[in-house]
């Protein structure tokens, strides 16, 4: 141990800006790539607190949570990706505030 | 058979006949049916009469039981006496004439055969009201009347000012026909029968006089007949009632329907003996009544607003006539009034029809040369109207007043003048519209259909004070007073002044009446008279403006606003909820972040 030189509180602010502009960017952007890619960016942050967690404590608990949202992210995006491909084909737009049927 | 049961079913099945064929008879043929019908129920009465006559006993004839529940059974039976007699010879007579002259007045009507048939079904319904034994019968009859009142003075239904004249009449009587209905129930109630005679003696041997029952019964039984006679207080139906054509306001709104109250009144009189405050009240409506009508019918441009006016003045002298106990008066000055007012209604109509239907008389003038006919008959009606010597209206107002004399001087120096008023008014309508200077040429005359009538008529209010009405057998023998001349002479020379009066004020010139109504409190006066005392405007803030208001607030239901709250809440919700079921993604997304905030932030601070 002793390889982490930097302090928790860090990496726990880094990842929880990190979330938090990904968080904005799903909620800012109307591309649904970029949305995806926001997604992405948030699924990270979560998972380089988890990475930092473990480290702290020597746990490897951290790791193995990565590797599953590692994983869960893979498959996200390769659904997500399906389904872009179907609006864009659909809708003829990535816009997701055009791409909508509910009227409320 | 007996020709009772016959006098009824003529008009009636030529009614009947003439609705179910819904104006497709030729005019000729609807003519001939509805002057024919009355003509041979006149000649059923005339024969009727002279057998009544003859042997002066009193008719019945039964022709079914109507129904029968729990003990009972009104029968559909005709009670002929000398009073229904009376009553049926006006009818049919004074209808014949008034049919017969219809003709010619109506006939480039496009409704002539529905008019024709209201006129049958309403002589149909006025000879049941006169004929009836029970007071049952007699309702069938009087709301009979009512229902035809309403069909004929909305005749013109397509302006709605007819129509709305129509309803007035309508609803106005049917106050006073609620009272009348249920004092029938409360004497039903206390005597179980409602057979008129029966009735009578039930109510002599069972109450004693100045009882509450009688009391009250006679005086709702009054109820129904100031409604349907036009006295205070319901009398405000009877001058729109005039929108009608003129005809029906001869026979309906002064021959016949309107006295159906004195009928009734005369009718039960042995009720209304038993109450002397009954008596008393109907001596004072009528006096009341016939001096509030009387200051009306001064101050009326409408010709035909006059003659309801004056209408309802002499239907007060009738009332009054019965207050005092002088029964066989008020009947007697019941037929002369239905003579010479006919007379006036159907000259005035032949006035109207002559002058492009010119109802102001104002318009009129200078008619004397250019209608002579009219002019006489008119003249003639008038001075029986206001009780000129030696016309018929003399001898039954005259009667009137002497009666009123020995009973209360008050109520005799209400008739006295009213009787001056009435000699004003009359002549007013004399010198304005048959003398000075023409306005409106008459562009016809009347043909032998409409002068026929209005000779007969004329005759019959001249020498109308003549006729002895068989009536002994049916009222009360009045104790006789000894004669007093200085009050006989008074009741001459009133009317007289009257005419006078209005000599002075509308054809000699002496007064011009105009000085008088130009300004000051003689304009307001003539318009608040105009108005008939403000008594429309009076009801319409008493009752028919909160009574609409009420309406309109039942309109909206106002109990189920509670329950309406509950559904506009749901409603409300719903769209709250909708609204958030967009499809719009990051509206999705963004809704969930902030909720997480919310739900971490509660968790934080360690509320949930």
């Amino acid at each position: 141990m002793g390889g982490l030189q930097v302090p928790l509180e860090h990496v726990q602010i880094l990842a929880a800006i990190l979330f938090s502009m990904g968080m904005l960017g799903l909620m800012l952007r109307r591309n649904i790539i970029f949305m995806l890619m926001s997604l992405e960016v948030m699924l990270n942050a979560a998972a380089l607190a988890f990475i930092a967690a473990g480290a702290r404590w020597g746990h490897a608990d951290g790791q193995v949570i990565f590797l599953l949202i590692l994983s869960v992210a893979a498959a996200e995006v390769a659904v997500g990706l399906g389904l872009v491909l179907q609006v864009q084909r659909h809708f003829k737009t990535l816009d997701m505030d055009a791409a909508r049927r509910l009227r409320g | 058979m007996s020709l009772i049961a016959l006098v009824p079913a003529l008009p009636l099945f030529s009614a009947a006949l003439m609705l179910v064929t819904a104006g497709k008879l030729p005019r000729l043929l609807v003519a001939c049916l509805g002057a024919g019908s009355i003509a041979l129920a006149a000649v059923c009465v005339a024969m009727i009469a002279s057998s009544l006559l003859a042997d002066d006993t009193v008719q019945t004839q039964t022709l079914w039981t109507w129904f029968a529940v729990g003990g009972f059974e009104p029968g559909v039976s005709f009670y002929i006496d000398g009073l229904t007699v009376v009553m049926m010879s006006v009818i049919t007579g004074v209808g014949f004439l008034i049919h017969l002259y219809s003709i010619e007045f109506m006939w480039e009507d496009r409704s002539f055969s529905r008019y024709f048939a209201y006129m049958n079904l309403f002589v149909a319904a006025m000879l049941v009201l006169v004929m009836a034994d029970n007071l049952l019968l007699l309702y069938l009859g009087w709301e009979g009347v009512g229902l035809c009142s309403y069909l004929l003075v909305g005749f013109w239904y397509q302006d709605p000012a007819n129509g709305r004249a129509a309803r007035k009449a309508f609803v106005v009587t049917r106050i006073g026909d609620t009272a009348m209905a249920i004092g029938l129930f409360l004497l039903l109630a206390e005597l179980g029968t409602l057979d008129i005679q029966a009735l009578m003696q039930a109510a002599d041997a069972t109450w004693q006089v100045g009882d509450a029952l009688p009391t009250i019964a006679a005086l709702l039984l009054l109820g129904g007949a100031v409604g349907k006679s036009a006295q205070l207080p319901l009398h405000t139906w009877l001058p729109d009632a005039m929108a009608g054509p003129t005809p029906v306001s001869a026979l309906i709104h002064a021959a016949t329907m309107v006295t159906a109250g004195v009928y009734l009144i005369a009718r039960t009189h042995e009720l209304f003996l038993l109450s002397p405050l009954a008596l008393n009240t109907v001596a004072w409506v009528g006096v009341l009544t016939l001096l509030l009508a009387a200051f009306a019918a001064l101050a009326q441009q409408d010709i035909k607003r006059i003659l309801a006016y004056s209408t309802i003045s002499q239907i007060g002298y009738m009332f009054l006539a019965l207050g005092v106990g002088a029964f066989a008066s008020g009947v007697f000055h019941l037929v002369t009034h239905a003579f010479f007012k006919a007379l006036l209604f159907l000259a005035a109509g032949a006035v109207i029809h002559c002058l492009h239907h010119q109802h102001n008389i104002f318009r009129m003038g200078g008619l004397r040369s250019r209608l002579p006919l009219v002019f006489w008959v008119f003249l003639i009606g008038a001075a029986a109207l206001a009780a000129l010597p030696f016309t018929s209206g003399f001898y039954s107002k005259d009667a009137i007043l002497l009666s009123a004399w020995e009973a209360n001087r008050w109520l005799w120096a209400g008739g006295l003048l009213g009787a001056l008023l009435t000699g004003i008014y009359s002549f007013r309508l004399i010198f304005v519209v048959f003398f000075g200077q023409a306005h409106t040429e008459p562009d016809r005359q009347p043909g032998w259909q409409m002068s026929l009538p209005l000779a007969l008529l004329a005759v019959l209010s001249l020498v109308g004070g003549a006729l002895a009405l068989p009536l002994s057998g049916v009222f009360p023998t009045l104790a006789s007073h000894p004669l007093n001349h200085s009050i006989e002479i008074i009741g001459i020379a009133v009317p007289l002044v009257g005419v006078a009066v209005a000599y002075l004020l509308y054809q000699g010139r002496q007064l011009p009446a105009e000085r008088l109504v130009t300004a000051g409190p003689g304009k307001d006066l003539q318009s608040f008279w105009r108005r008939g005392w403000g008594m429309d405007a009076l009801y319409q803030a008493l009752w028919v403006s909160p009574y609409t208001a009420l309406a309109n607030l039942l309109r909206h239901e106002p109990v189920d606003s509670i329950y309406n709250l509950v559904v506009r809440a749901c409603r409300w919700g719903h769209q709250g909820f909708a609204a958030a079921q967009n499809g719009a993604l990051r509206w999705y997304a963004t809704t969930m972040a902030f909720a997480l905030i919310v739900v971490v932030a509660l968790v934080l601070r360690g509320e949930v």
